[in-house]
């Protein structure tokens, strides 16, 4: 296509009347779906960005744009960093994922990277983290926490991510407490506070007195203080402005050593093609302090399952499990293979209601 | 004393300067907001102005305009037909994105024959989707008298519903992994709304929307329909003696920005975007209300407003890129444009006297 060559060219060019000057400086930006005071997921990546400038400093030169929707937007915002000399992007939403690839491909030099997706390229990797472990430990704490055995869960999108962490969570909170129930609410949106906010009441009317949210902002945190005896999780950064009730604990992502390690292999020209999948482990997934409104025993258990998913001892998915429909899914001992899990389209059994179709 | 008096006719001078009046209010008041940001604001604003047009890699912001401007102009050209009339179709975001859901529908339906049919009959039942979800509130008004201002935002939200319904199951791609989403119609030959020409960023979307403003042009001008139209939002009363019969005008009016609206979201997602998915509408339908009054409800003015509001998208993105503003300052510096134009619309029909202080 003309357009390519003509993009392909224009690159190169700007290779060429920039790289005598940029030769030593290393630019690398960031595409965000939120904006970057979300408290949340975009929170959490712009600070792996901050990591990278203070790990290179004169080295690297970051840019960002923040609050991208998801489609041609995005793929005009990655264009226009390519176009402006970046060598390694990093795009963090799932809905970037064909704008990624598309750009990819007229601009074969520059690096790509992509969260949570699973298309990769020559020049575009892929990367997540396995956030299941942390809601492992998040439902035993729920579990062992409820009184009203009514847990709400903010679902953002019926996607394999993140029914994977209503089925990890609800694994765990049911091996405490076998009375346990789920309660789940599509939200439909990764960020929006005033609809995360009216999600969390739907759920505290209708009895929860535990919040899980696979949502970005805290507002469901603010409604959950406001209600006075509801227990909540930070999701994706600490949000520790709500500890040490409602908030008792979190799931937080931490991007930053992934992060400088792929801008490190952009600049000694080791990059690769990858597809990333750690968990806590390594680091990727870790989880904030458990406050002491969690009894001590109840801490020191789900310390030592963190410690356990960490070192590989324990799965998060080990058999025997069943799905929703009854039918087996993991026979004693078995645990889950990254295939599975990676494109996760089922409850398991116990878990109550549909998946949206 | 300041006081205003009201012109006895509207002032044709002030209505046409008052947009340039505005977008010269916005940089000035931009500037001072992004003075306090701690950024050059003469950088900042030639940025967002500048750079798409004439900077360096203007060959590609150029054709990126038409792309983010097309869409605009042609649901604004469909609503100033209604708000001319007095006729309030706030759902277009709705009815786009009930056109896309209905135009790619129809194309995932022939997949993977490759016909030279597929396409136009994708653009006719993209038409036909977001005309019958603005027929919704239409016969509504009609029929009942309700408002059709709370029916057609509210189909927003189903439509918004339908979106993710449609993206989760009967157009999900079958080969996605169980991720939500359709096909990419950009891979789809017989169903993608290419560059007619490549690197220009004209795709049919664009053509339909040039086509969209000379039509809406002799219409108002040229045709009784259009007389009509003008003559019930400025005269009523006068519109009831001249034998226009209302309910076929709101037929007439919101039937056809829901058509033109569900057009915009076919060639939307069948070009640029490519595939249904949760998050496919980025509020085009609400934006183009504010295209539609900046450019004065005039086929033509909308034609500009739409590329100047293009425009602060695209510049807006880059002075984020380069300059490090975020992206909230750019949402602020596009609502000025807004609020300016309505301040400044008082001059259209006031003018300022300075008068002696009466003494009581």
């Amino acid at each position: 296509m003309k357009l390519t060559s003509l993009l392909a060219s224009a690159a190169m060019a700007l290779g060429l009347a920039t790289g005598a000057v940029a030769e030593d400086k290393t630019k690398v930006g960031f595409v965000y779906v939120g904006p970057v005071g979300d408290g949340g997921w975009t929170y959490e990546h712009n600070k792996g960005r901050l990591a990278v400038e203070e790990q290179f400093g004169d080295k690297v030169e970051t840019v960002y744009v923040e609050s991208v929707p998801e489609g041609p937007d995005a793929e005009r915002v990655m264009t226009q960093m390519a176009l402006e000399g970046a060598d390694l992007i990093f795009t963090t939403s799932f809905g970037y994922m064909d704008p990624t690839i598309n750009v990819a491909k007229k601009f074969p030099k520059v690096k790509f990277e992509h969260a949570t997706g699973y298309k990769t390229a020559p020049n575009v990797s892929v990367y997540s983290a396995r956030f299941y472990e942390g809601r492992a430990v998040q439902g035993h704490i729920a579990g062992n926490m409820t009184k009203s055995n009514i847990i709400g869960y903010i679902g953002s999108y019926p996607i394999p991510e993140v029914i994977r962490g209503i089925n990890s969570a609800f694994i765990h909170a049911r091996k405490v407490n076998p009375d346990v129930q789920f309660k789940i609410v599509w939200a439909y949106t990764w960020f929006d506070p005033a609809k995360e906010a009216d999600a969390a009441k739907v759920l505290i009317e209708q009895g929860a007195d535990v919040i899980l949210q696979h949502t970005d902002s805290t507002a469901p945190q603010a409604a959950a203080q406001a209600a006075g005896n509801v227990v909540t999780f930070g999701q994706a950064s600490d949000m520790s402005e709500y500890a040490p009730f409602p908030r008792v604990s979190s799931i937080i992502d931490d991007w930053a050593p992934y992060y400088i390690a792929r801008t490190q292999a952009v600049m000694d020209g080791t990059w690769e093609t990858a597809n990333t999948w750690h968990g806590i482990g390594e680091g990727m997934v870790a989880i904030g302090e458990i406050s002491d409104a969690v009894p001590a025993d109840v801490k020191a258990e789900a310390l030592a399952l963190k410690a356990a998913l960490g070192d590989g001892s324990y799965h998060a998915f080990t058999g025997p499990l069943k799905k929703q429909d009854g039918s087996d899914w993991l026979a004693d001992g078995e645990t889950a293979d990254d295939g599975t899990l990676a494109g996760m389209n089922f409850y398991v059994e116990g878990l109550e209601g549909d998946i949206p179709q | 004393m300041i006081v205003l008096e009201k012109r006895p006719q509207p002032s044709r001078v002030w209505s046409l300067a008052t947009p340039l009046v505005a977008v010269l209010a916005t940089m000035i008041a931009g500037g001072m907001l992004f003075a306090l940001l701690g950024k050059n604001p003469i950088e900042a604003i030639s940025t967002i102005f500048w750079e798409p047009l004439f900077g360096e890699f203007a060959f590609y912001y150029r054709p990126q305009l038409l792309v983010k401007g097309a869409p605009l102009i042609l649901i604004a050209i469909g609503l100033s037909l209604g708000f001319r009339a007095g006729i309030w179709n706030i759902g277009a975001e709705g009815q786009y994105i009930m056109g896309a859901i209905c135009g790619a529908g129809a194309g995932l339906a022939f997949y993977p024959l490759d016909a030279f049919y597929i396409f136009p009959i994708m653009v006719i039942a993209g038409a036909l989707g977001g005309w019958i979800w603005a027929m919704i509130p239409a016969f509504l008004k009609v029929k009942f008298g309700t408002n059709e201002i709370l029916v057609s935002l509210m189909l927003v939200y189903v439509a918004e519903q339908m979106l993710a319904s449609v993206s989760l199951g009967l157009l999900k791609n079958p080969e996605g992994f169980g991720f939500p989403g359709s096909r990419n119609l950009q891979s789809y030959d017989s169903a993608h709304n290419a560059e007619l020409i490549a690197g220009t960023g004209m795709h049919w979307g664009v053509v339909a929307a040039f086509v969209a403003v000379i039509f809406a042009y002799v219409l108002l001008n040229r045709h009784m329909l259009g007389f009509h139209i003008r003559l019930t939002g400025e005269a009523p009363r006068a519109a009831k003696f001249a034998g226009v019969k209302p309910a076929r005008l709101i037929l007439f009016c919101l039937g056809m920005s829901g058509a033109l609206a569900g057009l915009a979201g076919l060639f939307e997602v069948s070009g640029p975007a490519g595939q249904i998915s949760i998050d496919f509408n980025v509020g085009y339908g609400f934006t183009a209300i504010i295209v539609a009054f900046l450019g004065r409800l005039h086929p033509v003015g909308i034609l500009l407003a739409g590329l100047l509001m293009a425009l602060t998208y695209i510049g807006g993105e880059i002075a984020q890129g380069s300059l490090g503003l975020p992206a909230a300052a750019i949402q602020v510096f596009q609502g000025m444009l807004l609020f300016f134009l309505l301040a400044l619309d008082l001059l259209t029909n006031f003018r300022i006297a300075i008068r002696k202080s009466e003494v009581a």
